[in-house]
């Protein structure tokens, strides 16, 4: 059988996809808070902002985080349409290394604009070490993998997502 | 240890990145080549949902945001399974469902379309297919509406939806179509899919199916990934 073609998320997604995040009167499945940041005490905010070819920010994109380090499974969901910077923001908690691997978030990409979703992952920049060795990171040209390695904040970690241009973030083929 | 794989896209179906008709591609779609990778525990699992998740009404979008009357409009019903290219039916997975309404306008605050909104009509959902990968909800046709992307551009009446299914490669977004509908042959977004994979994306009327003196019943199926583990190993 043959794969059900993609098409687009559109403009429209936020109150079938994120509903309450938008103010619709429609229950959520899932949010921006992976882990409740009142209860857990190692929550950090991930966040950043999502730039089109012409650097011009992109306000109606929609990500999904999902993490899996063996022991904890998360997932959330969030459009860029409601912060006042239009920054993607996600509440969690850092993985654990697994399988050799450097601590990774894995990062689905939606929006207007794009007949199929990318995928991309977002890695920690204090993790050196775990990085230097990672495999999937090593197949990353050495001049890219910045792109794709999130920068220490006071509460967590940031990282932008550029669609095109010098610092087009890695896509992968997964 | 023995290791399942997941097919990856299939670019004779799946529509490219860049597709300049639709012109919003020009500027979003990545243009570097993308990194062909391993699938490791993250690409080999994904989030689980419930049905405990959902709402008695999420299935029926023609009555869960009823106020004062019926929506307006044609009631319809949808139903299909939910398969991997193996042919293997898939269980317990989310479908996301939202749409315009029958005029053609979504409820959402950037669509400035000049129809009218339905106090009765919200256009969002959800199910989850069964045991056996069947999926059935019922909503109201929704209607065409224009979109700025060229001079007289109309997208068709289409239905929006999202899949999970075995883990984040199965990942699926993408619109259904209605058989013979005019405005598919002008629509770059349809029109952005290979010419094998577009009859894909058309549902079929089902008289079988529809229920007499209350809905017109359309099917439509969705094909997730498959994967390298022969189907009838333990037979
Ligand atoms: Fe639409």
């Amino acid at each position: 059988m043959k794969q059900t073609p993609s098409q687009t998320v559109g403009p429209y997604f936020a109150y079938g996809l994120t509903p309450e995040q938008y103010l619709y009167d429609f229950k959520a499945l899932v949010g921006n808070e992976m882990v409740s940041p009142m209860d857990d005490l190692n929550c950090i905010q991930i966040s950043g902002q999502v730039f089109d070819g012409e650097g011009k920010l992109i306000p109606d994109a929609m990500l999904e985080i999902w993490q899996n380090d063996g022991e904890k499974q998360l997932f959330g969901r969030f459009g860029t349409g409601t912060d006042p910077k239009n920054r993607y923001v996600f509440h969690t908690i850092k993985p654990k290394s697994v399988d050799g691997q450097a601590p990774h978030l894995s990062v689905i990409v939606f929006m207007r604009g794009q007949l199929i979703h990318s995928y991309t992952r977002l890695y920690f920049e204090d993790e050196p070490g775990l990085n230097a060795k990672d495999k999937i990171l090593n197949q990353v040209p050495e001049d890219r993998r910045n792109t794709i390695i999130a920068k220490k904040t006071s509460n967590g970690y940031q990282m932008d997502i550029h669609m095109q241009g010098e610092n087009e973030t890695v896509f992968f083929d997964i | 240890m023995s290791e399942i794989i997941y097919n990856k896209f299939d670019w004779d179906v799946q529509p490219p990145r860049l597709s300049p008709e639709y012109k919003s591609t020009v500027l979003r779609a990545p243009t570097k080549p993308l990194i062909l990778t391993k699938q490791t525990l993250s690409e080999l699992s994904g989030p689980v949902f419930g049905d405990f998740n959902l709402g008695p009404l999420d299935h029926d979008l023609s009555k869960n945001s009823i106020v004062n009357g019926e929506p307006l409009g044609e009631r319809i019903l949808v139903h299909g399974r939910v398969l991997n290219e193996n042919g293997q039916p898939i269980p317990n997975t989310l479908i996301e469902i939202w749409q315009a309404n029958s005029c053609g306008r979504y409820v959402h605050k950037v669509d400035q379309h000049d129809a009218p909104l339905d106090p009765n009509f919200l256009g969002a959902g959800r199910c989850m297919s069964d045991a056996n990968g069947n999926y059935k909800f019922y909503t109201i046709k929704p209607g065409a509406y224009p979109w700025g992307n060229h001079y007289n551009a109309w997208r068709p009446n289409h239905i929006h939806f999202s899949l999970f299914g075995a883990n984040i490669t199965n990942r699926l977004v993408t619109q259904m179509y209605f058989p013979g509908d005019p405005l598919l042959q002008y629509d770059p977004i349809f029109l952005g899919v290979p010419p094998k994979g577009r009859d894909l994306l058309i549902s079929k009327f089902d008289m079988d199916a529809t229920e007499e003196g209350y809905a017109l019943a359309y099917r439509f199926d969705f094909v997730l990934r498959g994967n390298n583990a022969t189907p009838f190993e333990n037979i």
